[in-house]
Parts: C-alpha cells; structure tokens; sequence
C-alpha cells in the first residue's frame, strides 16, 4: 500500500511539474498574472509531493518491507536503522529519488524567498526549473523507479547494503553533496530567465548572487565530507584519487567559484554579463554531467552505481535537450554589446577576470583528463588505452592553485574601477617579505629537511593570511574603536575574507599532509611496537568480537606519547554476514595538528598481524578549511541586501536605468 | 531516438557475471603487506611506484589500494626489481611491456598526449592573452574627462531621472 | 555578427562532448587491452606437467611453441569459471586438430591440477607449469582464464579474457585463426 502511494506521489510530482513548466511560461507570455503567479503553488505542491514519495520509500526501509524489490537489493533484517534510513540513497533509483527531492526543494525555496522578484522572472525561473523536474521525474518513472515491486516470491531477506557504505558518511555525504549539485540548477534557472527575457543586468547578478552562495556552500561540504569519508573508511589513508566520480563533482565546484566570483563583478559592474550567464550554464551542465557518468558506467570507477548504458542513454538525451537548448538560446540572446565600464590593468575586476581564468582552465583540465581516455581510445582505438590519474592531475592542478593563491593577494587589494601598480606595491610590499621569510623558516625549523613545496604551501598560506588580516586592519582604521569597525564590515565582506582565509587552512593541510606524512607497514606479534616521532604504537593481539550483522577481528594498539599512555585505538576487520566481504575499519585518533591512523591486514599465523601505522600532519585542515570555506559563503547571503525586498524593488529601478545610462553610472549600494 | 529499454538479455547478464567472478573481491580491503626496506629511499619508490601503477583487474585502484591477487603479484614484482636495482623508469617500462600505457597512471607525453599536457597551459595563456587586451582596450574607454559643457548635461540628465 | 559566431563555440563544444560521451557508452569501459598482440612471444623455460608420471623432468619453452598455431589458455583449478569453459575447451581441442592446445597452469597447486585433468580430460598437449605467476605477469595476464592465439612465427595475434565456449570460439576465434593460417 506504502509502495504505491510512493509511487502515485511521484506521478503527481511529475503531472504538476508539467503544469509548472507550460502555465507560468504561458502566463509570461500572454500576460497573464494568475498563471504567472501559478508557479508558487505549483512549485509547493510538487515539493509536498516529493516528500511523501521520499517518506514512503524510507517506510517500505524502515519496515523492511522486501516486496519492494529496491529495498531488498539494499538493505537487510539486520542492518541497524539509522542505515536502513540512509540505505534510501545508497543505491541507482533512491539517489534519484533523493536528487528529484533536492531539486523540488531548491524549486520550493525559491518561490518562498523571492518576494522582491518580478513576477515574469519568478515564472520564468520556476518553469525552467520545472522542466528539468519533468526530465528527471520522467527518467524516474521510466526505468529507475525504487517503488518496483515483487509481490509473487517475495525473497525473505534484503541482499544487504554494500558494508563500505554502512557508515556515518552516507548518512551525510549525498544528502550534502546532492544539496549543492542540484543547487547549482537555480543560477542556471535564472541565466536562462535572464536570457528569455533580455532582462540581463546588476538586478539580476544580485537576485542569482545569494543562490549560487548557497549551492556552492552545499556542494564545497558534500566534496568535504566525501573526502574525509574515503580517508577513514577505505583504510589507505588517502583522501582524494581523482576517481572519474570524484572529479564531476569537483567540476562544479571549480565553475561554481568562477560563478560567484563572476556575479561579483556583473552586480558591481554590471559588465562580463554574457560570460556569467555562460559559467551560470556551464556550472549546472557539469551537474549534469556529473549524473550522467556516475550512472552510465562509461568511466571506470569504485564510486558509481551498478552500471546501465541504457540509463546512460536517457540521460545523455535529457543533457542535450537541456544543455542544448540553452547554449543555443545563450548563442542567440546573450548580450554582445560590450559593457562600457572602464578598468585598469590592475583593477579589481581584471583580478577577478585572472581568478575566473585559472579556475575555468582548473575546471577544462579536469575535465580533460577525466573525459580523455575515452578521446584517446576513439582516436587510437582500444588497445591502446591510456589511463590517467593522480600523476597527471596533481602536475597540471596543484601549480594552477598556487597561481590562484599569489594572485588572491593582491586581488585583496584591489579597487574597483582603477588601482595604481604603486598602490598595490605598497600594500603587499610587506607582507610578501614576512610571507616569504615565514615559509622558509618555519618549516626549516620544525623539520629540519627541505621540502620546496612545503616552503611554497606555507608561504602562499601566509601570504593569504596576511592579505586577509590587513585588508580588515585598512578597513578599520578610521573609525572609532576598533570594535565598531569590524561590525562595520558587511557580512558579504566577512563572508569573503573568511572563505579566503579558509582557502589558505586547506593549501597547508593538503601540502603539509601529502609531504610530511610517514606511513608504515610493520609486521606485529603482540608485544611488537612501532616508533614514529614522539608516538610508540604498542601492539596487544586481536580478538574476536560480533557485531549486529558482522562479525569483526579487533586489534588492540596502546599509543604511548613520550613514553606515557595516551591512547587505544582499536582497528578492525570485518566480515559482513549477508554479503561475505571483508571490510577494514580504520583506527584514528583524530587531532587538530596530526591524526594517527591504524589499519589492520592480514594475519600471519603466528598471532602477529600485519598493521598499518600512518602519521598525518594536518590532514584535519583539509576538511576544516572546507567547513570555513563553506562558513564563508553562507555569512555572504545573510548579508542584508539579499534581505529587504522593498530596496530591491527601488534598487532594481535605478540599477537598470543607470546601466543604460554609462556616463552617468552611479556606485549601486553595496 | 528509439528509447526503449529493453532488460540486460540473459546472456550478457551471465556473461557478465563470469567476468566478473575472478575480479578482485568487492573489499575495502586496502593491501598491506610487509615489504621491508632497510634503505627509506627505497621504501619510498615501492610506495610511489604501488601508487602511481594501476592494477590491472580492478575499477580504478592503484596497486597499494587493490587487494587483488595480480595486484600483489605485481607489488611483489617491483619489490624483487628494486631490490635488484632497476630505476624507477626500468620498472615502468617494464610494465607498461607487458600491460600496456593503461597500467600507467601518468600518461605518456606523445603526440597522442600532447594536448592533454600542454592543452591547459595553452588555454591558460591565451586566457591572460585575452584579459591583457581587455585591460588595455578598456583603458582607452575612460570617462573621466568630461568637457564642462558634458558636466552639465550630466547634472541635468541625473535631476531629470530623480 | 563576429561576436555572434563566438558565442556558438560553447555549444560546438557540447555537442563534441556529447558525441564523445555516446561513443563511450558503446564500449567496454572494463576490458583490458593487451599490449602483447602483435609482439613476439614472451621468451620463457619452465617446467611442463605430465599426466602419466609422477616426476616431473619436462621443460617447455617459448621456441617449442614455434612453427605451429597454438592456443595458451591460462587456468586454474581455484578459478571457477576455468572449470566451466574446461569442457567446451576437450571438446574445441578434439575438434580443432591445426592448432595445437597449451595450457599454463597459474599459481595453482600441482597435485590438484593433475587429479582435475585426470578426472576431466585434458584438452592439452602440454602444460606449462607457471607456480609463481611470473609467466602471467610476462603476458600481461590479470586473472584466470585467459587465452592467447600464437601463430607459427611465436608471434602473439589475439587475446581473449574469460570463459571460452562454442559460441566464442566461431565468432572470435575461428577468424583470427582462419587469418593467420
């Protein structure tokens, strides 16, 4: 009964995107307020919709309801609850659920938070958004729906889900990284009002500003998260393999920073507008993409879904009808009348213009290299197959980023319009020397060897400290107490200084991890220990122990921290019931400045164990830098101008009658 | 477009399956062996070798992650050929003899590569080529100088909007 | 109308990717490619088992290979689908009389390859013993079963990984053969 409500909610899902897509768009074009205005229910009524379908199918989990025939591929009598939850979407047709269900959610935020948009806009906006609703809700009902049943032979127990996915990760991973994918379809939406209406101007870039933040913020947790998830679940100690899968989601994230760095300057400026609504598309087409490799199994991967060509062709059809269609609008409506603003050489928007650069050819060169093999093979035929990984990636990726980082420091001083070479001279003229001295003392002094890629990383990391720390200094110097200036500071501007600084937190915990790390692999009998700096790691012996549906070898290993006891950590080795597979969990004792990582292999007979004892040096910051960064960006859509609906309204006036009017271009409040 | 969607005729799913029989087990299994090193030089090649080779049989793993048998036979391989003495160059040759470019995970630099090394680097410059030009025409737009005659108008045009 | 045509490259772009996307979909992402097809034989000298006696005094190398079509099959006892394409291997071997069947038993323990052949017939006319894998490793070979097609100059034509049964042997080996003869 549960299973078919799920799937009759779908279809309503589906039948009131349809409307969503024709009425609004037909009210836009005959005029009509009532239609126009239709979008708002529409979009609620397809998000309650959603849910309940999302509700049944956690309940058809929750119950163990086997007769769906998804949740006995993926879940099991004896899989602990809080995964039998998230088991919704540890597979193909629940994580489609889920993506719908964050898209209706994105639709429905929208029609809530937009009381200043114009009406024609809002039905624009939502139509669009509908229509990728259709596509998907199509693709659902069609040939991926997780309400499938069998209701003859209905199999007594679930085949489990997959052991490496029973984990706290899935219980957050997807949830925020399909949050922040999906996100990036509002930008999109709005790109294509704005070129279905020939409305493209500051009013706009400031409507799609807060949107963009948010997805982006999402996505940077979820990329985050699944990181940090690899690390201390796959037993290698490594956090990012440039896996196909890793990297679709890392290319919205690079386009995605280009965007808001973009949108910066067309709200400002109101200049560079074609190339916004440009990474606004490009930004949601690699979401796109993204779904589509995952699922199609056209790049080899740990990460995707039980591969299907056939879904690969349904989605590969709904990309070019989306994609298609709107570089096709964006090839005949986007503006090409150059914007008349003027700017120097070394203004703020030429340095945002070198930032969006390095991040586009980030973004292209990921996606070369992920989309490569399959260029190489079709020129060169399938002997002769190349494989590209880590080598490649960290050669073109890592200098690119140090690039972004040097130019972040002057950028931070950038002014708008014009900004004197002099100018900037003199405020970076410091603290590039304390940037320079600092990267190379320090770590010759913690480390006494020399490590040329630490000594940049820190001196980068120093560099965007320093810049982010003076910038707020020069902007409160003249005011009354020191206090009062920082609340002076818009939150925008908090929210950008702290997402820079978080940058520079993630510059040194990826250079500092992956140069100063030691990793070993000893054989242990109990007794045995191993020394690694100040940290002897004494191994026990293992024992049997029995979980709610595995049965696990535990090690024992006692941390001794300059000889006195610090810690126990316990590595395990697991074998799943349902599923016989064997599965390592890690044994980490986390810390702001080092984790230590313990994995357990194989045992040699003789009651000694292989063990695996890793040191990792600021391996934490990785994430924390990406929570800041994250941090960052949701500070910068609080930020009030996002906020009053009235101002906006007036704003919206004046901003595009002052764009029409280039002499008389007045500085648009921010 | 003919979008029917037929299910996985019985052959290919049981074709499928037996491939997939001997592939390395579904486990979350990262390798560790005890490959001792007396020299840390040393110990440091075998891990960037185990890291940068792909083993063979697996969905993207290198051989340090890959609990398959031909990625421990492979491990052990670059173990014997170190101790032997052979460059890092000498054991990726040897394998790229055998396995192919595939099991390499840095890409030859070839004319087949070519654009995938310098297409970024290429793509960067002319993205700095582009701004270069943008700055400098933009330079030349400058509306600072406006006549006397021009200032009024100004004056007039923004009390007549207000 | 300069500006324009710019515009378009986006999407002459997508369209290429599109393109290169649906060429992917048509292929194998999973399959290995040999690197060995066309080259020469690996060169080799190991020991051979025979079925009849107990002691093992046989040595098999690369040049006895030569001067005929021959089939290397890869095997092993622990290896499941080995055990499936066996019978469909004795029946090609008996029907098949120009080439010549050369088993190489992988990493595999002696005495049950012996008690299996002695149980199930052998398709073989000699079997390389490789018990370290080294051999594998010189063919490239990632698992079991494998097999390779070697012409008459010990040249290595065609490698085929999986089970082998009727059906494969027409459509993929029968034309290598008829080719290289």
């Amino acid at each position: 009964m549960i299973p078919e409500l799920g799937n009759f909610s779908l279809i309503l899902a589906f039948c009131l995107a349809c409307l969503m897509v024709v009425i609004p768009m037909a009210g836009v074009i005959t005029n009509n307020q009532l239609w126009m205005s239709l979008c708002r229910p529409l979009s609620s009524g397809i998000w309650v919709f959603m849910i309940l379908s999302f509700g049944c199918l956690a309940y058809a989990f929750l119950n163990d309801d086997f007769s769906v025939n998804y949740v006995a591929n993926n879940s099991n009598s004896l899989l602990p609850g809080r995964y039998k939850f998230a088991a919704v979407w540890g597979g193909h047709e629940g994580s489609l659920l889920l993506w719908v269900l964050m898209l209706a959610s994105w639709s429905y935020a929208v029609s809530l938070f937009s009381k200043g948009l114009p009406q024609d806009i809002l039905a624009r906006v939502l139509s669009v958004m509908g229509i990728i609703l259709v596509g998907f809700l199509l693709f659902m009902l069609l040939t991926s729906n997780p309400f499938e049943r069998t209701l003859l032979n209905t199999p007594l127990d679930g085949g489990d889900l997959n052991p490496l996915l029973q984990d706290f990760g899935l219980i957050v991973h997807p949830p925020f990284l399909y949050m922040g994918y999906v996100g990036f379809s509002v930008a999109f939406a709005f790109a294509i009002a704005a070129l279905l209406s020939g409305r493209l101007d500051a009013a706009w870039a400031r409507w799609t500003r807060p949107w963009t933040n948010a997805a982006w913020s999402f996505l940077s947790i979820g990329i985050a998260l699944g990181s940090w998830w690899a690390y201390y679940e796959l037993g290698w100690g490594g956090w990012w393999f440039w896996d196909p899968v890793e990297n679709v989601a890392f290319m919205p994230w690079l386009a995605g920073t280009a965007l808001i760095h973009s949108l910066a300057v067309t709200e400002k400026r109101g200049i560079f507008k074609s190339w916004t609504v440009l990474l606004a598309i490009a930004a949601f087409s690699l979401s796109l993409l993204g779904a589509f490799i995952v699922r199609s199994g056209v790049l080899t991967s740990v990460h995707s879904f039980a591969v299907d060509p056939e879904r690969g062709m349904v989605l590969l059809t709904i990309m070019l009808l989306v994609i298609g269609s709107s570089l096709l609008l964006y090839a005949v409506r986007a503006p090409v009348v150059k914007g008349i603003a003027s700017y120097t050489l070394t203004s703020r928007e030429v340095f945002l213009l070198i930032n969006n650069i390095i991040l586009v050819v980030a973004t292209a060169a990921v996606l070369l290299g992920t989309l490569y093999p399959l260029i190489h093979e079709a020129i060169y035929g399938e002997a002769n197959r190349v494989s590209i990984g880590k080598p490649y990636f960290d050669t073109i990726f890592v200098p690119l980023m140090g690039l972004l980082a040097f130019a972040l420091g002057f950028g931070t001083f950038s002014r708008w319009k014009k900004t004197s070479v002099d100018y900037l001279k003199k405020q970076t003229g410091k603290i590039l020397i304390a940037s320079v001295a600092l990267g190379i003392i320090i770590p010759l002094v913690v480390t006494s060897e020399f490590n040329i890629s630490a000594i940049i990383a820190v001196i980068l990391a120093f560099w965007i400290v320093f810049a982010v720390l003076k910038d707020i200094v020069d902007k409160t110097t003249n005011k009354k107490s020191f206090l009062q200036g920082l609340k002076a500071l818009s939150l925008s501007y908090w929210g950008m200084q702290v997402a820079h600084f978080g940058m520079a937190v993630i510059i040194l915990g990826v250079c500092l991890t992956s140069h100063y790390s030691v990793e070993r692999d000893v054989r242990l009998a109990p007794g045995d220990s191993e020394i690694i700096g100040d940290y002897e790691f004494i191994f026990e012996g293992a024992s049997l122990e029995q979980g709610p549906n595995y049965q696990a070898d535990r090690a024992e290993i006692r941390v001794l921290r300059n000889g006195e006891d610090y810690i126990t950590l316990q590595p395990e080795k697991r074998l799943y019931f349902a599923t016989r597979v064997v599965q390592t969990e890690a044994g980490i004792d986390v810390g702001l400045f080092r984790d230590l990582f313990t994995a357990l292999g194989d045992e040699r007979g003789d009651g000694s164990w292989v063990v695996r004892i890793h040191y990792k040096p600021f391996v934490l910051w990785i994430w924390l830098g990406a929570i800041l960064m994250a941090f960052g960006g949701v500070l910068a859509i609080t930020d009030k101008r996002y906020r009053s609906s009235k101002v906006v309204v007036q704003n919206e006036s004046t901003a595009t009658s002052a764009n029409n009017n280039s002499k008389a271009k007045l500085a648009v409040e921010s | 477009m003919n979008l029917s969607f037929p299910v996985l005729s019985k052959m290919r799913k049981l074709l499928f399956f037996f491939l997939l029989s001997f592939v390395c087990f579904l486990s979350a299994n990262a390798a560790i062996e005890v490959y001792q090193f007396d020299d840390e030089t040393q110990q440091q090649r075998f891990n960037a070798l185990s890291d940068q080779l792909r083993c063979p049989m697996c969905l993207n793993s290198n051989l340090s992650g890959s609990d398959a048998p031909i990625a421990a036979d492979l491990r052990a391989e670059i173990y014997e050929q170190i101790l032997d003495g052979r460059s890092n160059d000498e054991i990726i040759d040897f394998m790229t003899q055998r396995y192919g470019d595939f099991i390499n995970y840095r890409p030859p630099l070839n004319s087949g590569t070519f654009l995938l090394w310098f297409g970024p680097l290429i793509l960067l410059l002319s993205g700095f080529l582009i701004i270069w030009r943008m700055g400098k025409n933009s330079q030349n737009l400058q509306t600072e100088d406006l006549s006397a005659e021009e200032q009024q108008r100004l004056k007039s045009l923004l009390a007549g909007k207000k | 109308m300069n500006k324009r045509v710019l515009l378009l490259i986006p999407g002459v772009f997508f369209v290429a990717m599109l393109g290169l996307l649906l060429f992917g979909l048509g292929r194998d992402p999973n399959m290995v490619p040999s690197a060995l097809v066309n080259r020469p034989l690996p060169e080799f000298s190991l020991p051979g088992l025979e079925l009849d006696q107990t002691e093992n005094n046989l040595v098999i190398a690369s040049e006895d290979l030569k001067g005929g079509i021959s089939i290397i099959n890869f095997w092993a006892t622990w290896c499941p689908p080995c055990h499936v394409e066996h019978p469909y291997l004795v029946e090609i071997s008996q029907q098949e009389q120009d080439v010549t069947f050369i088993g190489v038993n992988y990493k595999d323990d002696l005495e049950e390859a012996r008690l299996f052949l002695e149980e199930k017939g052998s398709p073989f006319e000699k079997i390389i013993v490789d018990l370290d894998g080294s051999l594998g490793i010189d063919f490239g070979v990632a698992g079991a079963p494998e097999t390779f097609i070697v012409d008459s100059f010990g040249m290595i034509r065609y490698r085929h990984v999986g089970v082998i049964n009727h059906q494969i042997w027409e459509e993929t080996f029968e034309p290598v053969i008829s080719r290289i003869k």
